[in-house]
C-alpha cells in the first residue's frame, strides 16, 4: 500500500511538473525561444510572493493575485526588449542571452538575498493538512490543490488559443510572423503577451513550488528548469496535455526512485527521460515535429 | 590541405587568394616566443602567480572547446561540466590504481572522448534549446551516478591517494607545465580541424544548413566529431583540475559554472574565432583576480557584459580588434585578391565571419 501512496502522490506532484513546464513550452512554441532563465524567473516569482507576504500579510494563497500581474509585466519587459533583441539576431543569440540571464539572476539572488532557503506558507492549515483514504493512503490538500491548477492552467490556455482574439494573433504569429505582419498585426507586441502569459505560469509555478518545499537561488536551475525541461520532453515538444502526462510521468517514476531508495529520487525521474529520449524521442504524445 | 591548392588554382589569373591579408609567418613565430616565454614563468615567479596561470590554462582549454561547439558547429552545450567531472573523476580512479596522475590525464582525455559518443547519441536527438538543457540534464545524470560509488568519494570526494613525491614547488611546476602543454595541444587541435575538411563543412553548415546538406556534406558526422573533440578538450581540462587540486568533489567538478564561465569567455573574447576564447580568458581572469573578494559578482559582470556583447557586438572584442585592423593571429579563412585591389574578404566565405 505504501507503493500505491508514492505512485498517487507521484501523479499529483506532476501536476506542479506540468505547471513549471508550460511556460517553457508556450514560450518555444510561439518565439521558438528556449528560455534557459526560466527557472530561475519562477524563483524570482518565488521570492517576490516572499516579499509581498512579508509586507501586505496577505494569505499565501492570494499572494498570486500581485506577484503573477507583476511577473507578467516583468516577461512583456523582458521580451520587448532583451529577448526581441536577442531574437532579431539569431535563435543562437538568444540561448546565449537567457543563460547569461540564468546565471545573472542566480548569482544576483546568493548576493542580495544570500543562499538560505525560503519557503511559502508555514502554519497555514490548508497547506500543511491532508487527508486520507483507508489507512495507507494519505492525499495532502496542497497537492491535490497544485494538480487542480495545472489543469486549470493548461485548460484556460487552450481555450485562449483556440478560441480568444489574442489567442488566434498568438497561433497566427508563431506559424508565420511576416504574414501575420502583412495582415497588420504587430507580431512584437504579441510576442510580449505570449511571454506575459508565459510568466504568469512561472510565477504560479514559483509560488506553488515554494508551498511545496523550501527554495533557495540554485533551486530555479537544479529543479524547475530540468524538471520543466523533462517533463516537455517526456510529454512531446508542442503538446499542451502531452506535458502533463509528461509531469505525471515524471513524478511517479521520481515517486518509484524514492521508494527503492531515497537518494535515487531524481536519477530514476532522469533515467525515464533519457530512456524517453532513445526510445520515443518525439515524446509520449507524438505530435511528429521535433524542432 | 588540399582545399587550399583547389582553391588558388580556380581563381587563376589576376586573382589570387591567401589565408590571410598579411603574411602570417611572424604570428607563427610570436606564438612560439610567448610559449617559451610562459613555459619560463615557474623560474621567476612563485607558486600563487603559477597557480592562478593554472586557472587560466582550465578556462582557456574549455573556452576553446566550447568555442569549437558553439561558434563553429552551432551546438549550445550546457553540459560542457560532465566532461570537467569526468576527466578529474578518471584520474582519481586511475590515480586509485596507482597510476601517476601526469600518466593519467592523457588517458583521462581520451576515456572522455569515448564517453561523448554514447552521449551524442543521446543528446543528437534534440537540436538548439533543448539540445542545450538536454546536455544539462545529462551532466546531471552523470553526477548522479558517479555520487551513488562510495569506493570514488560518493557524494562528499576524495584527495588523489598517490600524490608524487615531490616537494611542493617542484610539484607546483610540473603542474604548470602539464597545464600550458594542455592549452598549446587544444589551440594547436581545434586550428588544425578548423583549417582542414571539417572546417570548410562547418563554414557550410553556419552559412546554409540545407545548402551544405544537398551538397553531400556529412553534417552529422561533423557535428559528432566537434562533440567529442569538445570532450576530450574539457576531459583534460578536467584531469588538469583534479592535478592542480589533488581533490576531487562532485559538486565542484559537475558545477554549471565551468559552463558559464567557459561560455561568457567565449561570448566577451568572441564567438567563431579561435583568438576570442583567448581574449576573453584574459579579461576573466582578470575580472575574476579583481574582484575576487566579492563572491558571485565576478560572475555576474561577466553574465551582463556576455549579455550585452551577445546581443550588440556579436564577434565580441576579437570581432572589433578585427574589424580595425584585419589581423588574424590564426588565419582559417580565405582572402581574396582581385586584380589591382588590395585584397577584401567575402567572395569565399570566412571563418567566423558573422556580420548580420
Amino acid at each position: 500500500m505504501a507503493w500505491v501512496n508514492d505512485i498517487i502522490q507521484g501523479i499529483l506532484i506532476g501536476g506542479l511538473y506540468a505547471l513549471f513546464a508550460c511556460g517553457l513550452s508556450l514560450m518555444f512554441g510561439v518565439m521558438k525561444v528556449v528560455n534557459l532563465a526560466h527557472g530561475d524567473l519562477a524563483i524570482i516569482g518565488g521570492y517576490i510572493a516572499v516579499g509581498v507576504i512579508t509586507i501586505t500579510h496577505i494569505p499565501v494563497l492570494w499572494s498570486f493575485l500581485i506577484v503573477v500581474p507583476l511577473m507578467a509585466l516583468l516577461g512583456y519587459v523582458l521580451q520587448r526588449t532583451v529577448i526581441q533583441a536577442s531574437l532579431d539576431r539569431s535563435i543562437l543569440t538568444t540561448l546565449l542571452v537567457t543563460f547569461g540571464l540564468s546565471v545573472v539572476i542566480e548569482n544576483g539572488l546568493l548576493q542580495f538575498v544570500n543562499a538560505d532557503s525560503h519557503s511559502l506558507g508555514v502554519g497555514n492549515a490548508i497547506i500543511t493538512s491532508s487527508f486520507s483514504i483507508g489507512s495507507q493512503i494519505i492525499i495532502p490538500y496542497l497537492l491535490l490543490l497544485i494538480f487542480a491548477v495545472a489543469v486549470v492552467v493548461l485548460l484556460g490556455l487552450q481555450y485562449f488559443l483556440s478560441a480568444s482574439r489574442y489567442g488566434r494573433l498568438i497561433r497566427a504569429v508563431a506559424d508565420d510572423k511576416e504574414a501575420a505582419q502583412l495582415s497588420g498585426v504587430d507580431y512584437r507586441h504579441v510576442f510580449g503577451i505570449a511571454a506575459a502569459i508565459a510568466f504568469g505560469t512561472v510565477a504560479l509555478a514559483g509560488i506553488a513550488y515554494g508551498m511545496y518545499s523550501q527554495f533557495s537561488p540554485t533551486t530555479g536551475t537544479d529543479t524547475i528548469l530540468l524538471f520543466a525541461f523533462a517533463a516537455v520532453v517526456i510529454g512531446g515538444l508542442g503538446s499542451l496535455w502531452g506535458t502533463l502526462l509528461g509531469g505525471v510521468v515524471l513524478g511517479v517514476a521520481q515517486a518509484i526512485g524514492a521508494q527503492i531508495n531515497s537518494s535515487d529520487q531524481l536519477l530514476a525521474g532522469y533515467i525515464v527521460f533519457l530512456a524517453v529520449l532513445v526510445f520515443r524521442p518525439q515524446g509520449l504524445v507524438a505530435r511528429g515535429a521535433q524542432s | 590541405m588540399s582545399v587550399a591548392t583547389e582553391t588558388a588554382a580556380r581563381s587563376a589569373g589576376d586573382y589570387r587568394v591567401t589565408r590571410s591579408r598579411r603574411n602570417v609567418a611572424w604570428t607563427g613565430l610570436g606564438a612560439l616566443v610567448v610559449v617559451v616565454v610562459l613555459a619560463l614563468f615557474p623560474y621567476v615567479f612563485g607558486p600563487g602567480t603559477t597557480t592562478i596561470m593554472v586557472q587560466g590554462f582550465i578556462i582557456l582549454t574549455l573556452a576553446s572547446m566550447w568555442n569549437l561547439l558553439a561558434g563553429y558547429a552551432g551546438l549550445v552545450s550546457v553540459g560542457q561540466q560532465a566532461f570537467v567531472g569526468l576527466g578529474a573523476y578518471f584520474v582519481l580512479i586511475l590515480n586509485i590504481h596507482n597510476l601517476s596522475m601526469f600518466t593519467a590525464l592523457p588517458i583521462a582525455a581520451v576515456g572522455c572522448g569515448v564517453a561523448a559518443l554514447p552521449m551524442w547519441w543521446l543528446v543528437s536527438r534534440l537540436r538548439s534549446g533543448y539540445f542545450a538543457i538536454a546536455t544539462w540534464v545529462l551532466a546531471t545524470t552523470v553526477l548522479l551516478i558517479i555520487e551513488k560509488f562510495p569506493s570514488i568519494g560518493g557524494g562528499t570526494g576524495l584527495s588523489l591517494p598517490h600524490t608524487p613525491n615531490l616537494s611542493t614547488a617542484v610539484l607546483e611546476a610540473y603542474t604548470y607545465w602539464i597545464g600550458l602543454a594542455v592549452t598549446v595541444v587544444a589551440l594547436i587541435a581545434v586550428y588544425l580541424l578548423l583549417r582542414g575538411r571539417l572546417g570548410l563543412v562547418l563554414t557550410a553548415v553556419r552559412d546554409d544548413e540545407v545548402a551544405a546538406r544537398s551538397s553531400g556534406a556529412r553534417v552529422g558526422l561533423a557535428r559528432m566529431l566537434v562533440f567529442v573533440v569538445a570532450g576530450i578538450g574539457c576531459g583534460a581540462a578536467g584531469a588538469l583540475l583534479a592535478v592542480s587540486q589533488l581533490i576531487v568533489q562532485p559538486s565542484a567538478v559537475f558545477s554549471v559554472q565551468w559552463t558559464a564561465e567557459m561560455a561568457f569567455a567565449v561570448i566577451i573574447g568572441g564567438l567563431g574565432t579561435i583568438e576570442g576564447p583567448i581574449l576573453g580568458t584574459i579579461v576573466y581572469m582578470i575580472l575574476q583576480q579583481t574582484l575576487a573578494s566579492y563572491n558571485a559578482w565576478y560572475l555576474i559582470i561577466l553574465g551582463l557584459v556576455a549579455m550585452v556583447i551577445a546581443i550588440f557586438a556579436r564577434r565580441g572584442l576579437w570581432g572589433l580588434v578585427d574589424d580595425h585592423l584585419h589581423v588574424r593571429l590564426f588565419p582559417v579563412g580565405y582572402w581574396l585578391w582581385a586584380p589591382g585591389s588590395n585584397g577584401r574578404r567575402g567572395v569565399i566565405p570566412r571563418r567566423g565571419g558573422r556580420h548580420s
